[in-house]
């Protein structure tokens, strides 16, 4: 390892400059470079939301027209969605730490990693590039037959989230191959750390599901470059044929976002409470059934659709049955606490807010799986709130635990603590005041992507724009905090929190190589016994 | 929560409030459990971890319970549903049909309204259309909702049991005019709506001796132009329509930019055919009405522009 301290972080090899980062095919440097891209669209994504919740403020045009807003509402979904969420985990800290976890020294494909990150930056300046011409209006959802008529650019924002999802199907495939090659000796597959099973369990939706996800899209531009007629009713179309066909990969898609972060949650919650976690082989099974159940959900997108009564009922079933596995992991992480000896230390504070958010998001989901009930709820602003819970809520402020978490290992520096643990107060005290009164307006009736209002819904509106301001300056703490600290924080030690996994066992910043040599590992990831 | 003003929406409240209730109560005690560990078990009061790898007691209480917990709540929304399958026996049929972005409501095949007006305590039978794209009809009072798609029919149905006006809405993103696709529900006494039913009759009935032919003004109206263009000279989504009849404009054809006079032809073309010259600073959004508007129906409103001052 590097002796000046700087680890993989440190030049001296050839090419060298920006070239070594964006030509590199170490899964620690490619990891970094996805960090620095997605938090980018991140600012882009909030910017978005932000500026959408400000139009609201008033009736009527306030700060932008009707046309601007529904282009706003389809690019904050197009990149949270396909730039932010559903890389943002595996991408970030799947590649920097599954083969680390496992005892590898880099992903089975290296290459091929290299060129998934390549692949997300094109369909991200594709994304964006939109924004300057003319950017789709569709919402992110693209239902035709509007997405077929309407005359922005829809066929190069579908084209842009196509090249996005070859970046995911290979990084799925990467992880895959992976985890069945690459580990070490003595790493069974009950040894793994609950997070690579996530993350394991993960890459599997993303190679099955995302080529229907871009047959689909690969439909919609034919359909409107050469008037093919599959969804088309004009052309003799099914535009239902479109909604399962978006649904079958979309609603899968929703694990991909959340099953990651439930895997950082389930390192964080063991770590702090400096306790074998509760239940490994039932979260590590939950994991597959989230993703097994989890893919015959897609109907309940469409109750009111028009789809057969009897497809409704079968997909309102398992739905609720979906509800199961993920239920396990949150009593299993909350039995763990149980005659623990915790730390109140920054990533579980947020782990805290995410049990408290992803609960949330989780119940309101029953609810909303509730066929007669769903009548009444679908798409309202009830829908938004629920989403935003789970995917926020949950994806979200597990991948800020994630950061919280292992940041120092990958910079080698340390953030403020105390500043860190302000900003998670204060971005779960305004997401619940932005999300929670999106509850009350969609059970009285609030439609979803509305450019105006009805009177009776203004006082929550007002109290939900409020929200944003709060959420928005805790997101402005958080990250100012962690850039200062990843550049000037203070020197962080081999293992600040006393994980068990083999990440801690490296020196912060990790060196160009993993592990000089081939590591026997003889004991599970949440054993602490030694080091309490 | 607002109380529903139909038999299917009490019971869409009661499955509602008796799987919220549920939720609420585990949510409490997921979080209640979570807070008083944290609080218990902390290392600066000294306590030591022990390690418990599990209890298959435990984890099959916590699976079997749930799915049980569930189910009921399955079957619960199921209930509410079942009802929605078939509208009874002699219900009233009213046709409605969606257009970017304007409700139409059709009785005994003739009398149009732009609103949907139903008689108290008799069950009505909504029968959805689509012109165009994918609308949704929601009355959020009724706790109805279907999507009215193109080439299709869908029903839905209801009875009210209370009088009055209430909020109907697009639930189906339907682009730039979208959030103005409002309409209203209302409810009348049976007497009020028979009343209402004959005078809309003969109000749409052509006074005796003129020709048969809808009125301009209203088809203006009806087929939602006035969603986005308005009469008195303030651009919406696309140009005004006040005194244009005449008038040069500069359009957009096949990208290049031209003048051209608004002559009858430029007007029935911007019907038919919006997107051959798209006046330049509005978006190339109109939905075509070729097909949609009958030939007397386009006279009518050619003529009703022609005549706007």
């Amino acid at each position: 390892m590097a002796s000046d301290g700087a680890g993989y972080l440190g030049g001296g090899g050839r090419p060298n400059g920006l070239f070594s980062w964006i030509f590199s095919t170490d899964h620690k440097r490619i990891g970094i470079l996805y960090l620095v891209s997605i938090l980018s669209f991140f600012v882009v994504g909030v910017s978005l939301g932000f500026l959408m919740r400000l139009e609201l403020i008033s009736h009527g045009p306030t700060i932008m027209e009707a046309s601007t807003y529904n282009a706003f509402f389809t690019l904050h979904g197009v990149v949270m969605l396909f730039l932010f969420i559903i890389p943002a985990t595996p991408s970030v800290f799947g590649n920097f730490f599954l083969p680390i976890m496992i005892g590898a020294n880099d992903v089975s494909f290296p290459r091929l990693n290299l060129l998934s990150w390549w692949f997300y930056m094109a369909g991200a300046a594709l994304a964006l590039a939109t924004l300057a011409l003319g950017p789709a209006d569709t919402g992110w959802t693209f239902y035709a037959p509007y997405s077929l008529r309407t005359g922005t650019y829809v066929s190069l924002a579908v084209f842009a989230v196509f090249v996005l999802g070859l970046s995911s199907i290979l990084t799925g495939i990467n992880f895959v191959v992976t985890v069945h090659r690459l580990r070490a000796p003595g790493m069974g597959f009950f040894r793994l750390p609950l997070f690579v099973w996530a993350l394991y369990a993960t890459a599997w939706i993303q190679i099955v599901a995302t080529p229907i996800l871009g047959v689909n899209l690969l439909l919609v531009i034919a359909e409107r470059v050469f008037g093919i007629g599959v969804f088309d009713p004009a052309r003799g179309g099914d535009p239902i044929l479109y909604q399962h066909l978006f649904w079958i990969y979309s609603h899968p898609a929703v694990y991909i976002m959340i099953l990651p972060g439930m895997g950082i949650i389930s390192e964080i919650i063991p770590v702090f409470a400096r306790k074998v976690i509760f239940g490994y082989r039932a979260i590590a099974y939950s994991s597959l059934g989230i993703a097994g159940v989890g893919s015959l959900v897609w109907g309940h997108h469409m109750f009111v659709s028009g789809s057969s009564y009897t497809a409704g009922v079968i997909f309102s079933f398992f739905t609720f049955l979906v509800a199961i596995p993920s239920a396990i992991k949150v009593f299993n992480w909350v039995a763990t606490l149980y005659k623990g000896s915790i730390v109140l230390a920054t990533p579980f504070i947020f782990a805290l807010a995410f049990i408290f958010l992803f609960s949330i998001g989780g119940l309101t989901g029953l609810i909303l799986g509730a066929l007669s009930v769903n009548v009444h709820l679908h798409d309202t602003y009830f829908v938004v709130s629920h989403f935003h819970y789970i995917k926020f809520g949950g994806a979200g402020f597990a991948f800020f635990a994630g950061l919280h978490y292992w940041l120092p290992k990958m910079t080698g520096r340390m953030y403020n603590a105390k500043v860190a643990n302000w900003s998670c107060l204060i971005s779960f005290l305004g997401f619940n005041l932005l999300f929670f009164p999106m509850l009350i307006l969609g059970i009285e009736g609030m439609p979803r992507r509305y450019f105006d209002y009805l009177p009776q819904y203004s006082t929550l509106q007002t109290v939900s724009i409020a929200g944003s301001w709060v959420l928005v300056a805790g997101l402005i703490v958080m990250f100012a905090n962690l850039l200062k600290g990843s550049l000037r924080g203070p020197r962080a030690v081999h293992n600040p929190w006393g994980g068990a996994t083999l990440e801690w066992r490296l020196p912060s910043p990790p060196g160009k190589e993993n592990f000089e040599k081939i590591l026997e590992v003889t004991k599970g990831p949440y054993d602490f016994r030694g080091l309490r | 929560m607002r109380r529903a003003v139909t038999g299917l929406g009490h019971g869409t409240d009661n499955a509602f409030l008796v799987i919220a209730g549920i939720c609420v109560i585990l949510f409490l005690l997921i979080i209640g459990l979570t807070a008083y560990f944290v609080l218990r078990y902390r290392r600066s009061k000294g306590e030591v971890p022990e390690d418990i790898h599990g209890n298959a007691l435990l984890e099959t209480a916590w699976t079997i319970l749930p799915i049980f917990i569930v189910l009921y709540m399955f079957y619960y929304g199921w209930l509410g549903y079942d009802a929605r399958r078939k509208a009874p026996e002699g219900a009233l049929t009213v046709k409605a049909n969606g257009q970017m972005w304007a409700w139409s409501f059709e009785y005994d095949g003739a009398v149009m309204s732009d609103r949907l007006v139903v008689p108290v305590g008799r069950p009505v039978r909504v029968v959805l259309s689509s012109s165009d794209i994918i609308h949704s009809l929601y009355v959020p009072a009724f706790r109805i909702k279907q999507d009215a798609v193109p080439g299709l029919e869908r029903m839905v149905w209801f009875t009210a049991d209370k009088t009055g006006e209430y909020d109907l809405f697009c639930t189906e993103y339907c682009g730039t005019g979208h959030s103005q696709m409002l309409s209203k529900a209302v409810v009348m006494k049976e007497a009020e709506f028979t009343a209402w039913l004959a005078g809309t009759a003969a109000a749409n009935r052509p006074s005796p001796g003129a020709e048969e032919r809808p009125s301009g003004a209203d088809l203006f109206k009806a087929k939602g132009c006035s969603a986005c263009h308005t009469t008195d000279g303030r651009p919406l989504v696309g140009p005004t329509l006040k005194a244009i009849f005449g008038k040069k404009v500069r359009v957009s054809t096949a990208g290049k930019e031209r003048e051209v006079e608004i002559d009858e032809e430029y007007l029935r073309r911007s019907e038919l055919d919006p997107a051959t010259d798209v006046v330049v600073g509005f978006p190339p959004i109109m939905p075509p009405q070729k097909g949609v508007l009958k030939e007397e129906e386009l006279n009518a409103l050619v003529e009703y522009i022609k005549g706007l001052k």
